[in-house]
């Protein structure tokens, strides 16, 4: 299995997600933001942070990279899996690889804590927790975009007790079809007991399920 | 401007001046002036602490007298440092805030090791104050904001609200690196290399920070404004990664980070310590706007900027990461063997000193006689009361007891994937080592109403507070770093409390067995109506060699209470104590004397306990009494208490009263545990049970869900208002 994770100036948890992949024994590379050769990984991860300083709005100014403008050619191919954590669910947004977009929390204010989210996926358990960060982590869409991602049964991860004011309480979303999941919770800060939270361990495990299942069938 | 005018604008005295007529032998020109002015202003040249700094204890400190020292740990060093960023806050807060991270990483970073957690002690004036509510929350925001940018995670520290920080907010930030002990940097520059500044363009910015920070508060600082530098996080962020790499190469002989005093204090401070000469060709330098003057580009103090001495086959090395990273370098100057400080604009050569002339500024003796209000207010007795109902309601929604959640909630706390114990947690902060397997604990604490009173005495128990802080958690203290704030030096009262405290420091130091690693001074921090308590930061940082091997501070339902160490009694002096300032506004009568056997005689037997997993939570009984270290144990694990903690006729002292050297523990084996305090001559008392959803003790019942809910969110309600 190979992972790649894409750094931009500013990305802060490269080196977290990085050690969360090696943890589950992933051959694990940095892709430079201006690097484009994205098929030789089953998985591609963009991290947390703030990728250009995220001037304008989260996630903007990535979308014109030329990393992520290949990351539309590796979706095409459904080469494997491109997964984008808080920055990287903001740049997912801003690229429209999901529908909707993140907005400024309702009360203004950085959250960071731990949350208790609802998970809707087979073979994960109903209810984990996992850590939040953001500023930008307003899940906001319009009727029609909300009635296709519920349509599409998109909704990966809900907050049980919202703390960004998200619509729908969404803190996750799942395109399937597509490979694609972004979320605004940290499962890579889950995976070491020496922290206190490894409910994280089961979105790797997932991955890891669903990727070596391909990589047995293939052989 | 003649020189002569011109030093004493600059803010040098008479005497400073004939001073460097005499090291020169001649005149100082207009540049050399300014040059003079800012390595000899307070902040750059500690002149009236740097004779009293000296009897800190260093031994065993690691990069000492570096840019940050550490303690080492198996094949690597933790690298901490604290640094005040008051004066910047006080008139811009945002801005001041997140700068004042920004310094500090960038010491960390001068040593070659990668910043892992942050900490801040921060003071404002009462919180129902609404200026002192907009500093805090300004401060806050600006911390956020550059913390979370920077991708290290902000794990602990305190916060407190007392009149006295009302015009002189103290913002002090701590940083915590981690490097292998191999690869540790050093300032000090060698002849026959080339100096490289690479980061963000010099601008206007700052100009005069340092100056700016050596000197009172009043009306007209505001229009300082100008001295306060603009921070850009992101910029910092790409700068650490680039600096890490450069730093990884061979060729890369020594590094400084521009801070007070921008180019000139890293560039001269590169050759004084490395005994070398150094010349620096201004106009070379990467510069944000046109004009600039030489003395201009020497002071500035902008933002996200690292000097490098590199050998001549690195250089191209470095230009090229910093190239990768897109971040200007230029090429300004080389490291020589003339032995002088020398200044080139467009070839010419604008300044020339010998660089130890600018680096071993003035050294001031300062006052050591009491003050009369030593013994004033060491005989102030207090006598009101307050029911005891009222009272404890009164001390858990009190803000500087209450929960900080509104603050630490704004923080990135777990970003860095090593936050072992997270802010309101437990009294230290905790970070994994996975490199060494072990868990580094950190705190930042300070008690200056304690040093007010008695600034010796206070001094001893400001480290020992801090020692508890982190021996309830199960580490061992390894090494202290400080930030010194104190108002005006040049006057009696402030250089008593900074030369007796200063003292007290350093005797606790060597009594709990710890060097000073490294330190930072802030003085000037008043205004004409108020000046801040004698307040030294005191930043420890300990180890324990196992994520299992530390102790929660929390009570869990069913456990026994036991209290360790020293009972108040009737005749227990509690000066200083928070409920006689929340209550009454008192500050007053005696503190009481640190036993350091005694404190060495506690961590020893907490630590058996903890080795044989006896206990299974311990809180330090500081701010709030014997009350609060119960409350705060039982509120963690959300639980209750039903047994006795009163033991003397004053009520409200048993509770609230603060002493030292003592603990409270938590047990399900109490038998064996009273068995080995007996065994090892301990004095404790059983306190009693927790209980869900009781709080019971002495007759007294309370009404628990309304006592958390004032102490979860006081602070809130009030920011929120």
């Amino acid at each position: 299995m190979k992972a790649g994770i894409i750094v931009f100036p500013g990305t802060n948890c490269d080196i977290d997600t990085e050690k969360a992949c090696k943890y589950f024994g992933w051959e694990t590379e940095f892709i430079w933001h201006d690097d484009t050769e994205l098929n030789k990984y089953d998985i591609i991860f963009l991290p947390g942070g703030f990728s250009y300083g995220d001037y304008i709005r989260a996630g903007r100014l990535a979308k014109f990279s030329p990393a992520v403008m290949s990351l539309k050619d590796y979706v095409k191919t459904k080469r494997g899996f491109l997964v984008g954590i808080c920055n990287g669910f903001q740049i997912l947004c801003e690229t429209k690889l999901l529908p909707g977009i993140l907005s400024t929390n309702t009360n203004t204010k950085f959250i960071c804590e731990e949350v208790e989210l609802e998970v809707n996926h087979d073979g994960f358990p109903k209810s984990v927790k996992f850590a939040i960060a953001h500023g930008e982590g307003r899940y906001i869409a319009d009727e029609q975009t909300l009635q296709g991602i519920q349509a599409k049964n998109m909704i990966f991860l809900r907050y049980k007790n919202n703390p960004n004011g998200s619509v729908l309480d969404i803190a996750g979303l799942y395109d399937k079809e597509n490979r694609i999941i972004g979320m605004m919770p940290h499962p890579e800060r889950g995976v070491f007991s020496e922290t206190g939270n490894i409910d994280g361990k089961y979105f790797f495990e997932m991955l890891n399920k669903a990727l070596t299942k391909e990589t047995v069938a293939a052989t | 401007m003649k020189t002569m005018q011109l030093y004493k604008a600059l803010g040098l005295t008479d005497s400073e001046y004939v001073e460097i007529l005499k090291r020169l032998g001649r005149e100082p020109n207009e540049l050399e002036t300014y040059l003079f002015s800012a390595m000899w202003s307070e902040h750059c040249g500690y002149k009236h602490s740097r004779k009293y700094l000296s009897i800190f204890p260093s031994g065993g400190a690691v990069s000492h007298g570096e840019n940050a020292g550490g303690v080492q740990i198996g094949e690597h060093v933790i690298v901490f440092k604290v640094e005040s960023h008051n004066h910047p806050s006080a008139v811009e807060p945002f801005q001041g805030a997140a700068t004042g991270i920004g310094g500090i990483v960038r010491d960390i970073l001068a040593i070659g090791a990668r910043p892992i957690a942050l900490l801040d002690s921060l003071k404002f004036g009462k919180i129902t104050n609404n200026f002192s509510k907009h500093i805090f929350d300004g401060v806050v925001h600006g911390i956020s904001h550059y913390g979370n940018c920077i991708g290290v995670p902000t794990v602990g520290g305190e916060v407190a609200f007392d009149e006295a920080y009302t015009d002189s907010p103290l913002v002090n930030v701590m940083c915590v690196g981690i490097v292998r002990k191999d690869k540790i940097r050093s300032a000090a520059a060698e002849a026959g290399n080339v100096v490289i500044a690479v980061g963000s363009h010099t601008g206007r910015d700052g100009i005069h920070g340092a100056s700016f920070a050596s000197k009172e508060l009043n009306e007209k600082s505001k229009e300082d404004r100008p001295s306060v530098q603009i921070g850009d996080p992101f910029t910092k962020k790409v700068l650490i990664e680039a600096t890490l790499e450069i730093l990884e190469l061979q060729e890369v002989q020594s590094c400084q980070d521009f801070g007070a005093a921008g180019l000139l204090s890293s560039s001269s401070e590169m050759a004084f310590k490395g005994e070398c000469g150094i010349d620096l060709h201004l106009d070379k330098v990467h510069l944000r706007e046109e004009g600039m003057q030489p003395w201009e580009i020497m002071l500035s103090e902008s933002q996200e900027r690292m000097l490098f001495v590199v050998k001549q086959n690195g250089v191209d090395k470095v230009l090229k990461i910093a190239e990768k990273y897109d971040i200007p370098a230029s090429i300004i100057g080389e490291t020589t063997t003339h032995g002088r400080y020398r200044l080139f604009w467009h070839g010419k050569n604008v300044a020339d000193l010998p660089p130890e002339s600018l680096a071993e500024g003035p050294k001031y003796a300062i006052n050591e006689q009491e003050p009369i209000y030593i013994k004033q207010y060491a005989e102030s007795k207090l006598t009101k009361t307050t029911p005891i109902k009222n009272a404890v309601e009164k001390i858990v929604s009190d803000p500087n007891f209450a929960s900080k959640k509104w603050v630490y909630r704004q923080y990135d706390h777990t970003v860095g994937t090593r936050t072992a114990i997270k802010p309101g947690d437990a009294g230290a902060a905790g970070i994994w080592i996975h490199e060494e397997g072990g868990v580094v604990g950190i705190t930042i604490d300070s008690n200056p109403r304690q040093v007010f009173l008695n600034p010796y005495e206070g001094g001893r128990y400001s480290i020992w507070e801090a020692c508890r802080n982190l021996i309830s958690g199960g580490f061992e203290p390894l090494g202290m770093t400080n930030c010194l704030n104190y108002g005006n030096p040049e006057k009696d009262e402030v250089a008593y409390q900074f030369v007796k405290s200063v003292e007290g420091l350093a005797q606790g130091c060597k009594e709990a067995g710890i060097p000073v690693a490294s330190g930072n001074v802030s003085f000037y921090n008043e205004s004409p109506e108020r000046r801040v308590y004698p307040t030294p930061s005191i930043g420890i940082v300990g180890y324990v060699d196992s994520p299992k091997k530390m102790v929660k501070s929390s009570f869990n339902a069913g456990e026994t209470l036991i209290l360790i160490g020293k009972d108040i009694e009737e005749t227990s002096n509690v000066g200083g104590s928070l409920y006689q300032r929340a209550f009454y506004d008192f500050v007053g009568g005696k503190i009481d004397v640190v036993d350091a056997k005694l404190e060495l005689q506690l961590k020893k037997i907490l630590f058996s306990l903890r080795d044989s997993g006896f206990i299974s939570g311990c809180v330090d009984v500081s701010e709030g009494g014997l009350f609060g270290a119960v409350f705060e144990g039982v509120k963690k694990a959300n639980t209750g208490f039903i047994g006795n903690l009163i033991s003397i006729n004053d009520h409200e002292k048993a509770l609230f009263g603060e002493i030292t050297g003592r603990y409270v523990i938590s047990t399900g084996n109490s038998l064996i545990v009273e068995e080995f305090l007996k065994l090892n001559g301990v004095s404790y008392r059983k306190l009693g049970k927790c209980e869900d959803k009781k709080f019971e003790f002495d007759g007294y019942s309370f009404d628990l869900a309304k006592l958390y809910d004032l102490y979860d969110n006081s602070i809130d309600l009030e920011m929120n208002e």
